[in-house]
């Protein structure tokens, strides 16, 4: 027998929960108690519900588990909404245990009384109310089923304070199996549709694969490797798939969509055959949907049926889990490869050499003119990049530092790369990088961000203090909100309507306070060496903050020119476009 | 054009508002909603009738099945289906409307279920367009309150939904 505190937390351990990120209150007192009596999961305590959302995300980003999370009833739960949504977005598995004041006060308007089932209902993928401490451990299990398999996406489960009581015992057993009758994911994609792809694949001229984030969150980065070898054919990924396919590989052409590179926009956009794996269409990546690549037949591979054809109307779709329909596509090809049209590699040459000449436009190529000494923030990233080969994982916040990292530094493994990509939530990434380092305490861990997005989650720098997290803070100080400016520079006249940032802290003082080291870079001469001092053994062990004063009138290039443009239309400079 | 969705909803506290929330959220449109539990305790039966595109009800079907408490779902108005509405209607009726009023009722095969010496309440059933109809045709009455159910329906012939 036992209260229905101690039986959520020997449920969560039973899913192998080795982390919760949360923070305590008056409706979680007896969860909290019963966590203070055991001692196999071990809590972190946040500073802020939302950075403990984030932290469960990152940690979940970064190792494929699902991210866990406790607050309490009324503010604990809507400061976790802001993270709940950004995982639901970015379809990340999570689940958030909220309190609820005691059953009998539901209604009344309590004190902490928040309708969290009703607030996150838009933002989870499910949510239960839990009724009585018997349900718990059905309900946890079915939590954590529906949160990790088909589509992830966050899972709410609401429990009132009574139910939790410790001295109202019940037995206790935790289910081996779940079912749902009303929810079972694909488990194979169609075989007769997947035939019809290779088919496709093997007489297409202008091939392009556009592959997203899916296939990260799916573990089938290798499978695509395969197939994309094997085909030779040109990869794309989208913000959210960075690292499914390594950047480094010729094949790359890097990030395609709205400040995607000239040669992924071109490519998508000449293309007589999309392959999308695991991607959704979003409207960053298409820019005008009626102008979507206008020669191409579309393949499109998904676990959500209801991404099929929502944006951008596909020719063959394929339904089911990445891993599955990889692997049965990569059997498939070695056999129908003698079907493979006798002219392929002549026109596949012939693409190639198209996509070289794009290639040679060298879009990511740093501006600098005579005389100008500011350190351009491409740089700094690219600096980051070389200091830390490429092995780093990198968060990052919202705006234009979060592009330049898109852009600057290529990930060649999946499960590195990790922002905030459909939400766009301003603050991810310091709490996310401190969700890896918990998760990876031995990797190196790196924060990019502006000094905007820092300040939205900044307390966290205590958390960091608390669980000695060496994260390393790389804050892109361009004194602006840089990517609201270069909009005002760009449609509004160059007005900078509340888009400047005076009254910053020093925060070099501000992280020393917290027992952190911190550096401050102005000269472009100094970047590398202070960069390699931050990753030395020596500052190992220690939360670094390098605060880099960066050009401010730097924009993010190359940018798809909206509205009514298509893939093609690109901004490449100032002033500058297709 | 006008659709009639019928789902089959896990009978649970929450799974009604999952579905309006879905329609506000994702901007459908919903015409009429009837739901109560089925002949199988554990299963609520929802109709909507909604104005949609090809295009926009393959979206909205396919958003309701992703809804973990959807068990099963039709779109009826893809085949031949049978539809149904009841309407309550409560009208002044005095002096020579009352007869007038008793006679158009019997022509729509619409029953008197209410009478007082200055109103008659009229129970009808069918289709949207035939309780349309009969709302027209009593035009020149004072109708003092109507109340109408939504679409109910299922299919013709041997199609069913269940489990």
């Amino acid at each position: 027998m036992l209260s229905g505190g101690d039986i959520l937390i020997r449920s969560l351990q039973e899913e192998d929960v080795d982390y919760v990120f949360g923070y305590p209150g008056g409706a979680v007192l007896h969860i909290y108690d019963a966590l203070f009596r055991q001692d196999k999961m071990k809590h972190v305590l946040v500073r802020h519900e939302q950075a403990a959302t984030h932290m469960a995300d990152g940690y979940a980003r970064s190792t494929g588990r699902p991210g866990v999370v406790l607050v309490t009833s009324g503010p604990g739960a809507t400061n976790a909404v802001t993270g709940i949504a950004t995982a639901y977005m970015d379809s990340i598995p999570m689940v958030v245990i909220s309190g609820q004041v005691q059953s009998h006060l539901i209604g009344t308007d309590s004190f902490q009384e928040t309708d969290m089932i009703g607030i996150s209902r838009p933002i989870v993928k499910h949510s239960f109310l839990v009724k009585k401490a018997e349900d718990i451990p059905m309900t946890i299990k079915k939590a954590f089923y529906i949160a990790t398999t088909g589509r992830p996406g966050p899972v709410v489960v609401d429990i009132p304070k009574d139910i939790t009581n410790p001295t109202d015992l019940v037995e206790y057993s935790y289910p081996a199996e779940v079912a749902i009758r009303s929810y079972s994911p694909a488990s194979k994609g169609h075989s007769g549709q997947i035939k019809k792809a290779i088919s496709m694949l093997l007489s297409a001229e202008r091939p392009m694969i556009y592959a997203g984030g899916g296939v990260i969150q799916g573990n089938g980065s290798e499978l695509l490797a395969t197939l994309s070898r094997k085909l030779g054919f040109p990869v794309t990924n989208t913000l959210m798939g960075l690292g499914a396919f390594p950047a480094t590989d010729p094949q790359f052409l890097g990030m395609l969509g709205m400040h995607g590179t000239y040669e992924a926009n071109m490519a998508m956009h000449h293309c007589d055959l999309i392959l999308a794996i695991g991607a959704r269409f979003d409207d960053r990546v298409t820019n005008t949907v009626s102008k979507f690549c206008p020669h191409a037949k579309i393949i499109h591979i998904d676990i959500d049926p209801a991404t099929i054809s929502k944006n951008v109307e596909v020719d063959v779709p394929i339904v089911g889990p990445v891993v599955n329909v990889l692997s049965e596509m990569n059997e498939l090809l070695d056999v129908s490869w003698v079907d493979r049209s006798s002219d392929q590699e002549k026109l596949l040459a012939e693409w190639w050499s198209q996509i070289e000449g794009w290639r040679k436009q060298d879009c990511l190529k740093v501006e600098r003119d005579d005389g100008d000494t500011d350190i351009k923030p491409q740089e700094a990233v690219q600096a980051v990049y070389r200091v830390t080969n490429g092995t780093s994982y990198v968060t990052t916040d919202v705006g234009q530092h979060q592009m330049f990292a898109a852009l600057y530094y290529p990930f060649d493994e999946p499960r590195k790369w990790i922002n905030s990509g459909g939400l766009g939530t301003m603050g991810f990434g310091l709490p996310a990088a401190m969700g890896v380092q918990m998760a990876f305490p031995d990797e190196v861990v790196t924060c990019i961000t502006g000094e905007g997005s820092i300040q939205m989650n900044i307390q966290e720098l205590s958390t960091c203090s608390q669980y000695g997290l060496p994260v390393k803070i790389i804050n892109l100080n361009n004194r602006s909100l840089g990517m609201v400016k270069q909009w005002q520079d760009m449609q509004y006249e160059g007005r900078h309507s509340h888009s400047y940032m005076d009254s910053l802290p020093d925060f070099v003082a501000l992280v020393e306070s917290y027992g952190h080291v911190g550096f401050k870079i102005d000269r472009l001469d100094e970047l590398e060496d202070v960069l390699a001092e931050v990753y030395s053994e020596k500052l190992k062990d220690k939360l670094v903050f390098v605060d880099i004063q960066t050009d401010p009138e730097v924009h993010v290039y190359p940018m798809h020119v909206a509205p009514n443009g298509a893939m093609r239309d690109m901004w490449l400079k100032k002033g500058v476009r297709t | 054009m006008r659709r009639i969705i019928s789902v089959l909803l896990e009978n649970e506290a929450g799974a009604l508002s999952r579905v309006v929330g879905l329609f506000a959220q994702r901007s459908y449109n919903i015409e009429s909603l009837t739901v109560a539990p089925t002949d199988d305790a554990t299963l609520s039966r929802l109709t909507l009738t909604t104005l949609a595109s090809d295009k926009q009800v393959e979206q909205i079907t396919k958003q309701l099945n992703k809804l973990i408490e959807v068990v099963k779902l039709v779109d009826l108005t893809d085949g031949e289906h049978i539809e149904r509405e009841l309407m309550l209607i409560k009208l002044k009726a005095t002096g020579a409307q009352r007869a007038e009023i008793k006679r158009t009722a019997d022509i729509f095969r619409g029953q008197i279920v209410d009478v007082t010496n200055a109103t008659y309440t009229i129970q009808l059933t069918g289709t949207t367009e035939k309780l349309d109809a009969f709302l027209r045709s009593m035009a020149d009455a004072t109708v003092m309150e109507v109340v109408r159910s939504g679409v109910s329906g299922l299919s013709r012939g041997e199609k069913i939904l269940a489990l």
